[in-house]
């Protein structure tokens, strides 16, 4: 056997050692260099799957919302909307869950979002209740009259409005859509059984309408006057028609 | 480092590196999933075609919770709305966020049905985009949930190819496929997929077939049940209750 070795030319011994010294890296390298999710399926399946459940949620989930929020909850049990899931509307609500007090969840309050549901669509099934934004008192905020927790027809009656659908509906479309008429004119129960000889009032004094549109006056966005210097004695409903769009 | 010390160590290394790979796949199951059990769930969806009203809060949401870029063209679930003339034609439109909330009303004498219908991956039970993928990044987890190793995908798109139903888009960043994974990562925390979360109209029921109890069971048992494309055999797991013929 010795001999066997001593009489081994030397190339070949050099070739045999490097070829051992490759086979030991190669070795190396398949035990601690390639990851075993790549040389074993079952095993890149297994990681794969931990990963893509590691992932972080956004939507938190009604159950924690109910943990702090005990009223909406509890409006929400009988209305319409006791099926809606809080981040529906409110939005992904996590970062809040977590950290309730600086990240606040947004709460649309503006009638662009209401429509997402309840804007008329032909496709949309049968009893779905549904509006159409042009014509469904345009302007208004939804949560003026409905409660988005609890939402329901509103209930005020449309005293006026049965009577005085002309002016209401003009009025839908005017900068003072959302002012209320009893804001303007006050009327006399009795007005409802003998509208004609129990009138509503009118505003009287200049100064009325000087509370929002005189100069200087608080309110923003709405357009202004000196009064002092204009229209002279007369009320301003002699000119500006206060029901119509522009009030001119 | 004396020759005999350095043999010692490369023994003790070349050892453990045997131990290491010869951690069976089981054991590194163990490690990896320490608190959810997958093989004792198996997830489906059912969706209600006469409930979903077509808002697409399901898309919006899915694109939060699970990062799809916003372009109108990626999406792991997606509202289709289906209109049948009288006249057999008919027109299938993606719902698009933005005109979702603008008024849509249909010539009514020309339409003979209209509907909307959700869609996201039917997590098949036997996946052509599986049986396809070159690499092996994409399979089946033991809960049947159908997921895409980011890690490994060449984004070759054979798999979006692959898909009858369209469920697959390549990540334009990630530049790898990516679907709906029923939303694993809450699943396993034992939350809703966020489409079923969030859908106002609970179009979308979510339940796991080996539970009999789940809602889902109840769902299949009590609509009549249809699937996407059955002549094909990948055995869909998203149940439609009052699908309409048309719809493919």
């Amino acid at each position: 056997m010795k001999d066997f070795f001593k009489n081994l030319p030397e190339q070949a011994v050099r070739v045999v050692v490097l070829f051992l010294i490759l086979a030991v890296g190669l070795l190396a390298i398949r035990q601690f260099i390639i990851p075993p999710e790549m040389k074993d399926p079952v095993i890149q399946k297994i990681s794969s799957t931990q990963r893509e459940a590691a992932k972080g949620i956004k939507y938190a989930g009604a159950e924690i919302c109910a943990q702090c929020h005990e009223k909406e909850p509890e409006i929400k049990k009988t209305g319409y909307h006791r099926d809606l899931a809080c981040e529906s509307c409110h939005g992904a609500a996590q970062k809040h869950a977590d950290n309730p007090t600086d990240v606040k969840p947004e709460s649309p309050r503006k009638r662009d979002y209401c429509v997402y549901c309840h804007q008329y669509n032909s496709s949309r099934p049968t009893g779905f209740p549904q509006i159409n934004q042009e014509t469904h008192n345009p302007r208004q905020p939804c949560i003026n009259c409905h409660n988005p927790h609890n939402p329901k027809p509103p209930t005020t009656p449309r005293s006026c409005n049965a009577c005085h659908a002309q002016i209401e509906r003009a009025k839908a479309v005017s900068y003072h859509a959302l002012i209320d008429c009893t804001v303007c004119h006050t009327a006399p129960e009795k007005h409802k059984s003998s509208p004609r000889t129990v009138i509503p009032t009118k505003p009287d004094k200049r100064e009325f309408c000087g509370k929002c549109h005189d100069k200087g006056s608080p309110k923003k966005g709405v357009p202004t006057v000196d009064m002092a210097a204009h229209g002279e004695k007369y009320v301003c409903w002699q000119c500006h028609y206060p029901h119509t769009l522009g009030g001119i | 480092m004396e020759r005999r010390d350095f043999l010692k160590h490369l023994c003790w290394v070349i050892s453990s590196g045997g131990i290491m790979s010869g951690l069976t796949a089981d054991a590194w199951a163990a490690i990896l999933n320490k608190d959810y059990d997958t093989t004792k769930h198996y997830y489906g969806m059912g969706i209600d075609i006469d409930k979903c009203i077509g808002c697409g809060r399901c898309m919006q949401a899915c694109k939060t919770e699970n990062a799809v870029p916003a372009a109108p063209f990626y999406f792991r679930t997606w509202v289709e709305r289906y209109v049948i003339k009288t006249d057999r034609t008919v027109s299938v439109n993606t719902l698009n966020m933005e005109s979702v909330a603008k008024p849509d009303v249909l010539p009514e004498k020309e339409v003979l049905r209209s509907f909307f219908v959700p869609k996201l991956c039917n997590q098949c039970d036997h996946p052509p985009c599986v049986q396809v993928c070159p690499v092996g990044a994409t399979f089946k987890t033991d809960d049947g949930v159908i997921l895409v190793d980011s890690k490994r995908c060449i984004g070759c798109r054979y798999c979006i190819q692959a898909c009858p139903y369209g469920a697959r888009y390549l990540h334009p960043e990630t530049r790898v496929a990516d679907k709906c994974t029923f939303c694993y990562h809450r699943l396993v925390k034992g939350l809703l997929p966020v489409c079923v979360e969030v859908c106002p109209q609970q179009a979308r029921v979510f339940g796991d077939m080996k539970s009999i109890a789940s809602p889902l069971g109840r769902f299949t048992r009590m609509n009549k049940i249809h699937v996407l494309k059955p002549s094909l055999n990948t055995d869909p797991k998203v149940y439609y209750a009052n699908l309409d013929g048309e719809v493919n």
